[in-house]
């Protein structure tokens, strides 16, 4: 349920308050979902108006959102009528939202979690969008923004990026040097280890965290197509390669930070910030944590090193944030010249320039004002061969949420029953997967 | 429990009372002065359940009762029946039967739900192992007219006015492992010598239960507080002038007329390890150690593809955990009141 809010995290508390409600309903009732679909009406279907469900509730994407509209009302003369909803409860609910009377585009996610809704027949293709903005992505979004079907049902917008960061004055400090390789990276957590510092800061209590780090592990470790047949449920969890994987996080586990289960992203990012830890394992969004300017100028980070040469480092794990049209939009028209704006590198930039956490997914959006650090994400990205999303977003969220989550929080607290663990894994997925 | 005693009144209150015991109206020539008042009263009667009030009332039972039939009832019913389905929230064509396979699942493979069951019980012992005497202890302690005796009751009562939720946030800030007040003070946030609170399962399912235990407590002082005011002063002193000593007076003489209230007692902490949730949520989301079957519901049915049949299953355990505890209360209270 609680899935990371990659591209904007919420704070916690707004969260909280909406699930306990809706989780008390859900105690008694069988999840009515006609009860809860009361999302945004868009009532009359004015032809100068396209409604937007937005799961932009943060300041600084609701602006840079609202930026884009109006940016898009001056061009074509269309009003975008914005029904903005909490970015987690927008997760939760947006089954029944789907269901009942949505609006005509919504915000959402690439990858599984696109071609799930879209398998259900809860979106709309837009191959017609992709004709015109086709030309702005490289093909690995246009891969992301395909269903299961080889049609298109996505326009991305943004993207953020994972890989190991750390302070370049710390660096200096101690004069390491960046690891590219797994020997160097243990190497690298001994010394800091030896220098009192942190050598991976690390929070799992929202239990996602760990996901992005078996992501890098496996997918250096094994390559990119065995990872998704893992996301896909096809390979199987006991598989010797698996457990390879979780023998190299046990090798790097003693240097992570103790007692993460107990700690969230945020209280893990400050240290840091305040330059207690080393590295950081985390989404390029650990940047918001960064509050002070001078701190932030001194963030960079590095690709998770090669495991095996075999592979490299040519996969890298960029969540992919991007609009999809509702199944049956009131006023289909104009939404579609609506996604075509969002498809374009104006609409992009408009959207970077309020938040540089994140780098543009189109490959025609213009760099020059991206800060350092945007420019190596960017750079980072266009130069892999693979893009991964997260394993919530690669794989179905209910398997990562019931099962993953809480067994991943147990192997980083307990490495040892890995095998015992595996098993248990790979009972529950065969059940989950066979479902529908 | 509430369930069956508002269905009783909503059906009860349908009739309209009083119209066919109304005899026909004789020549009042010949009535004494009370018959006349009581003829007043019946013809009284007469007027007030005009049509008009008949449908009042039948709306006003009427209403409530078709709310509480289809928000409880049948949402009951439809988690039964969903339990022995598989369905991901979309659409009514996806659900499709499975038998008993989900309740297979949950009991042979879910690593969940044992600890989760086990916790709700551990939540259930604590609390009236711990909390409960101690509230009872209060209670006699304030019963006996201390000075300041309103401060400490409210200093007492207070956890209980607070949501759960608050309390939650409020003890996260105390176990917090690297900023929290316990391991600052102490100063077990360093490497080496770390506890963590929230994380360590062998900890935190005993940290919330502090925190638990502190609302519990206020709780249960005012419960006992409301029974101790109901013992008959005359006992006391009876007590008292047979020479018996304060405890002797409390073991044999104001516990047992505190029967009334420990029957209370036990069914409001039963309903309060049953439906821990809240607490937990916001404390670590029942993450390792801290699982609770009203969490695990949660965590299947509320999301994006939703494992609402699973779920269901689980809500399916945690009713008929409810109503072994239930029916007996109901059918004990019963018993009594006939033989009453």
């Amino acid at each position: 349920m609680h899935y990371p809010s990659l591209g904007w995290p919420m704070p916690a508390p707004s969260r909280r308050t909406v699930l306990r409600g809706v989780g008390g309903a859900a105690v008694l009732g069988a999840g009515m979902p006609l009860l809860s679909a009361c999302a945004g009406s868009g009532t009359a279907a004015d032809p100068k108006t396209v409604t937007l469900g937005s799961n932009a509730s943060d300041a600084v994407p609701k602006k840079a959102f609202a930026e884009i509209y109006a940016a898009f009302k001056k061009q074509s003369g269309i009003t975008v009528d914005v029904n903005t909803k909490d970015h987690n409860t927008f997760q939760e609910q947006i089954n029944s939202y789907l269901q009942g009377t949505p609006d005509d585009v919504f915000n959402w996610f690439a990858g599984y979690r696109m071609q799930f809704f879209a398998g259900k027949g809860l979106a709309s293709p837009i191959d017609d969008v992709w004709q015109t903005i086709g030309g702005n992505f490289p093909d690995a979004m246009k891969a992301l923004s395909k269903g299961a079907d080889g049609k298109y049902y996505f326009v991305p917008i943004s993207t953020s990026l994972w890989g190991v960061f750390y302070r370049k004055s710390v660096f200096q400090q101690y004069g390491y040097e960046v690891p590219t390789t797994w020997d160097q990276l243990v190497a690298l957590c001994k010394q800091m280890k030896k220098d009192k510092l942190v050598p991976l800061a690390f929070g799992d209590k929202d239990a996602w965290p760990a996901l992005g780090t078996f992501d890098q592990i496996n997918f250096r470790t094994n390559g990119y197509d065995f990872h998704v047949e893992l996301m896909a449920g096809k390979a199987s969890w006991t598989d010797a390669k698996v457990r390879k994987t979780f023998d190299h996080w046990a090798e790097i586990l003693p240097y992570h930070q103790d007692g993460a289960v107990g700690r969230t992203w945020q209280d893990a990012a400050q240290t840091l910030v305040s330059k207690k830890a080393g590295m950081y394992l985390f989404g390029s969004f650990v940047a918001q944590q960064f509050t002070n300017q001078a701190d932030l100028d001194d963030l960079d980070f590095f690709a998770f090193p090669e495991i095996d040469p075999a592979y490299g480092q040519d996969t890298v794990e960029a969540p992919t944030d991007g609009f999809m049209l509702s199944k049956a939009p009131k006023n289909k028209a104009s939404a579609v010249k609506l996604l075509e704006f969002l498809g374009t590198p104006e609409a992009e930039q408009i959207y970077l320039k309020s938040d540089p956490s994140l780098v543009a997914a189109s490959n025609k959006a213009d760099t020059s004002s991206y800060t350092a650090l945007q420019k190596k994400a960017y750079a980072t990205i266009s130069g892999a061969k693979h893009l991964t999303q997260f394993m919530d977003r690669d794989s179905r969220p209910d398997f990562t949420s019931t099962v993953m989550q809480p067994a991943l929080q147990k192997f980083v607290r307990d490495p040892k029953g890995v095998d015992s663990l595996l098993a248990s894994i790979e009972r529950q997925k065969k059940t989950i997967f066979a479902s529908s | 429990m509430t369930a069956t005693s508002d269905t009783g009144i909503g059906t009860g209150t349908t009739s309209t009372p009083g119209t066919a015991a109304v005899p026909p109206p004789g020549p009042p020539n010949d009535m004494t002065a009370h018959q006349k008042k009581r003829l007043r009263v019946r013809l009284g009667h007469r007027r007030l359940l005009t049509r008009r009030d008949r449908i009042t009332l039948g709306l006003m039972a009427g209403v409530p009762t078709i709310l509480h039939v289809a928000l409880v009832w049948l949402t009951a019913l439809a988690s039964i029946a969903l339990a022995f389905t598989t369905w991901d929230g979309i659409g009514f064509d996806s659900i499709t039967w499975v038998g008993l396979q989900n309740f297979r699942e949950l009991f042979t493979s879910n690593p969940q739900f044992w600890p989760a069951v086990e916790h709700n019980v551990i939540w259930f012992v604590v609390l009236i192992l711990i909390p409960t005497p101690f509230g009872l202890f209060l209670a006699v302690q304030l019963d006996k007219k201390i000075r300041f005796s309103r401060v400490y009751q409210t200093a007492f009562f207070l956890p209980v006015v607070v949501s759960m939720a608050v309390i939650g946030f409020v003890w996260q800030l105390v176990y917090n492992p690297d900023t929290g007040l316990i391991n600052s003070l102490i100063g077990a946030n360093e490497p080496g010598h770390y506890i963590d609170w929230i994380g360590d399962p062998d900890l935190n399912l005993w940290a919330i239960l502090i925190a638990a235990s502190w609302r519990h407590t206020g709780y249960m002082m005012i419960l006992y507080l409301a029974g101790l005011k109901g013992v008959d002063p005359s006992l006391r002193e009876a007590t008292a002038l047979d020479g018996a000593n304060e405890w002797q007076t409390f073991k044999n003489v104001i516990f047992p007329t505190l029967r009334p209230t420990n029957t209370v007692v036990l069914v409001v902490t039963i309903i309060e390890a049953l439906r821990a949730f809240d607490l937990v949520f916001v404390f670590n989301k029942g993450a390792q150690g801290t699982e609770l079957l009203s969490i695990l519901v949660t965590n299947n049915i509320i999301g994006e593809s939703s494992r609402i049949g699973y779920g269901s299953a689980i809500a399916v355990v945690l009713l008929v955990i409810s109503l072994a505890v239930i029916i007996p209360y109901l059918i004990a209270t019963f018993r009594k009141e006939r033989r009453a």
